[in-house]
């Protein structure tokens, strides 16, 4: 009997887009925290960190409610693709970005208010402006933290099985994940299927968590 | 021309008490030395002055800029403000080559003005061989270089250089002062240095202010405040001065000359204008105007040494009650042989006496 495959390539395709959008996200987020001061920065610190301690099922919750089909962006989103938002990939791309997100803004955050003050200040006085110092100075600078929190948030989403289920839903072929599909393939006793998805993703994970700790330890020398 | 007026007072904090900066200045094109013990506000006027640090009230006037001004609202971003910073860290980009970091500079320029500009700079700093470098793969001088002329590429209208010689050694100490010199001579735009050396503002500065405790207390020409500190607080306050009481014994306008004691010794004095017979008076004398003997003679005071320091050319010896003598180490080696069998003497001469108001230092 062959195994079916797709779960797998779904889940990495739905934990590609996440990892891209939690990117840009949580970068951005970060950013705004460690460099600026604004009314309600503090609301902002414990919300990007809420996902993290919220139970899946609670955040998956609160998803269907954002952006269900009787919600107004669901609502918005049919009327403009002519197909509702929930139970396709697209709504386990955005649980899971959900979940990427305070990893992100956590270690990102900690890399950018690492940086030395002097740096920013020195590019400032030469009269780079905010967007080309960000790009040219801090980024580079905080690039080794955010590649590991990158690849953790990956990792992270590679598994997400609570609010994806709630959201997305377990349709075999369209938005079954591989952590969806194991928890199918134990129930129904296919050992077999259960066993290499298990031991496909630990290998994936253990990769990928001993790839950011390399990024993360190699912070010493040419770059700070 | 830079003209600052600025105020800015720091509440009592967990581990810090209550400060206030609060200094006006002008700085005319040269070099003018901020000078004044640490935690005295001498980088956070340069911090201020940048815009890096927000006063809370005054005026920042560079040229016909106004950088800061409270009563309007002015208050120009970094970007805008046309001061090239030097940090004490230099503060090269890490992860950008030494060419790089000046190109970084340099972006306001077409490409072709770009290259010839990096290319003239790396030669002046004599980087060029090293353009290809990473910070980290340059010495403390060679990052300084690199970083003075990455300031300078953008073309600043001041510059402003924090405590740059700190932790040189003594030969990349004197490349520096060469290399502030050079700007100064080729630059007509006001170079402020904040420093705590005091032998490091007579060889740069035209000018100093002299800071203590958020305020300046006292300012001048470096030449006029090098003979003369005009009172025994700046004198103090500037290090590097034997500060007597005296009497006046006798004065002899017609010869301008006089007799004073000080240090329970009757010496032949300066010419004093202005003073009475008896009046109790300060006198200050540079350690380098003194002399060593081992004999007795005129204007010579028998004493025992108490410890020398060995600076690069110099020995400073102290002789205790304000009798510190520098002299060259040659002489000293002449004289540290005898000293301990033939006893010491320390010369003032007449002309190195120069009288000091009593008055505190002005505010």
């Amino acid at each position: 009997m062959s195994i079916d495959w797709f779960p797998l390539r779904l889940s990495l395709e739905v934990a590609a887009g996440a990892t891209a959008v939690s990117l840009v996200i949580g970068v951005w987020l970060a950013w705004l925290l460690a460099n600026k001061s604004f009314r309600g920065k503090e609301v902002l610190d414990a919300l990007t960190a809420l996902p993290l301690a919220l139970p899946p099922t609670v955040l998956g919750y609160y998803l269907l409610v954002l952006i269900g089909r009787s919600s107004v962006i669901g609502r918005a989103w049919e009327a403009v693709t002519g197909a509702p938002l929930v139970f396709t990939w697209r709504a386990a791309v955005i649980a899971s970005t959900l979940h990427a997100i305070p990893l992100l803004v956590k270690s990102s955050r900690a890399a950018l208010e690492n940086i030395d003050r002097a740096f920013e200040r020195a590019g400032r006085s030469l009269g780079a402006s905010e967007w080309r110092l960000f790009w040219r100075v801090s980024l580079p600078l905080a690039r080794r933290p955010i590649a590991a929190a990158t690849a953790l948030a990956f990792a992270r989403s590679l598994g997400d099985f609570g609010a994806t289920l709630m959201i997305a839903g377990n349709i075999p072929g369209r938005t079954q994940t591989a952590a969806i599909a194991i928890y199918d393939a134990v129930e129904s006793g296919d050992s077999r299927t259960s066993l290499i998805l298990v031991l496909v993703i630990s290998a994936l994970t253990a990769l990928i968590v001993f790839l950011a700790n390399r990024l993360e330890q190699r912070r010493g020398g040419a770059v700070l | 021309m830079l003209t600052a007026a600025i105020r800015k007072t720091f509440a009592e904090g967990q581990d810090s008490a209550a400060f206030t900066l609060d200094v006006q200045f002008e700085a005319a094109a040269g070099v003018t030395a901020l000078y004044g013990p640490s935690g005295s506000g001498k980088t956070l006027t340069l911090d201020m002055i940048a815009g890096f640090a927000q006063a809370e009230a005054g005026r920042i006037l560079l040229d016909d800029r106004i950088l800061f001004d409270s009563g309007a609202r002015v208050n120009l971003r970094p970007q805008e403000r046309a001061c090239g910073y030097v940090f004490q860290n230099h503060a090269l980009f890490p992860h950008m080559t030494l060419r790089e970091n000046l190109a970084f500079a340099a972006q306001g320029l077409p490409r072709l003005e770009r290259h010839r500009r990096i290319a003239e700079q790396l030669d002046r700093f004599k980087l060029t061989a090293l353009a290809g470098r990473l910070p980290h793969q340059l010495s403390g001088g060679e990052k300084q270089r690199g970083s003075i002329a990455r300031a300078l590429l953008a073309s600043p209208r001041a510059v402003l250089l924090d405590e740059p010689a700190r932790g040189l050694d003594f030969a990349l100490r004197a490349d520096f002062h060469e290399l502030v010199q050079q700007m100064r001579a080729s630059l007509e735009i006001p170079i402020l240095l904040v420093t705590h050396d005091l032998e490091e503002c007579f060889a740069l500065a035209d000018r100093m202010l002299i800071y203590e405790a958020g305020r300046i207390v006292h300012r001048g020409a470096v030449s006029e405040l090098r003979s003369s500190p005009g009172t025994a607080a700046v004198a103090r306050l500037m290090g590097g001065f034997n500060v007597y009481a005296a009497e006046v014994l006798a004065l002899d306008p017609g010869r301008q000359s006089s007799r004073v004691r000080l240090l329970d010794t009757e010496l032949d004095g300066p010419h004093l204008p202005g003073c009475f017979l008896g009046d109790q008076i300060s006198l200050c004398a540079r350690p380098e105007e003194l002399r060593v003997a081992n004999s007795p003679g005129k204007n010579r005071i028998r004493v025992d040494l108490v410890r020398t320091k060995e600076r690069a050319q110099l020995v400073d010896a102290d002789f205790g009650s304000e009798l510190v003598v520098s002299v060259s180490r040659e002489r000293w080696a002449e004289v540290s042989e005898a000293g301990p069998k033939a006893g010491w003497w320390v010369e003032i001469p007449a002309a190195a006496l120069r009288p000091l108001s009593s008055a505190p230092a002005p505010r």
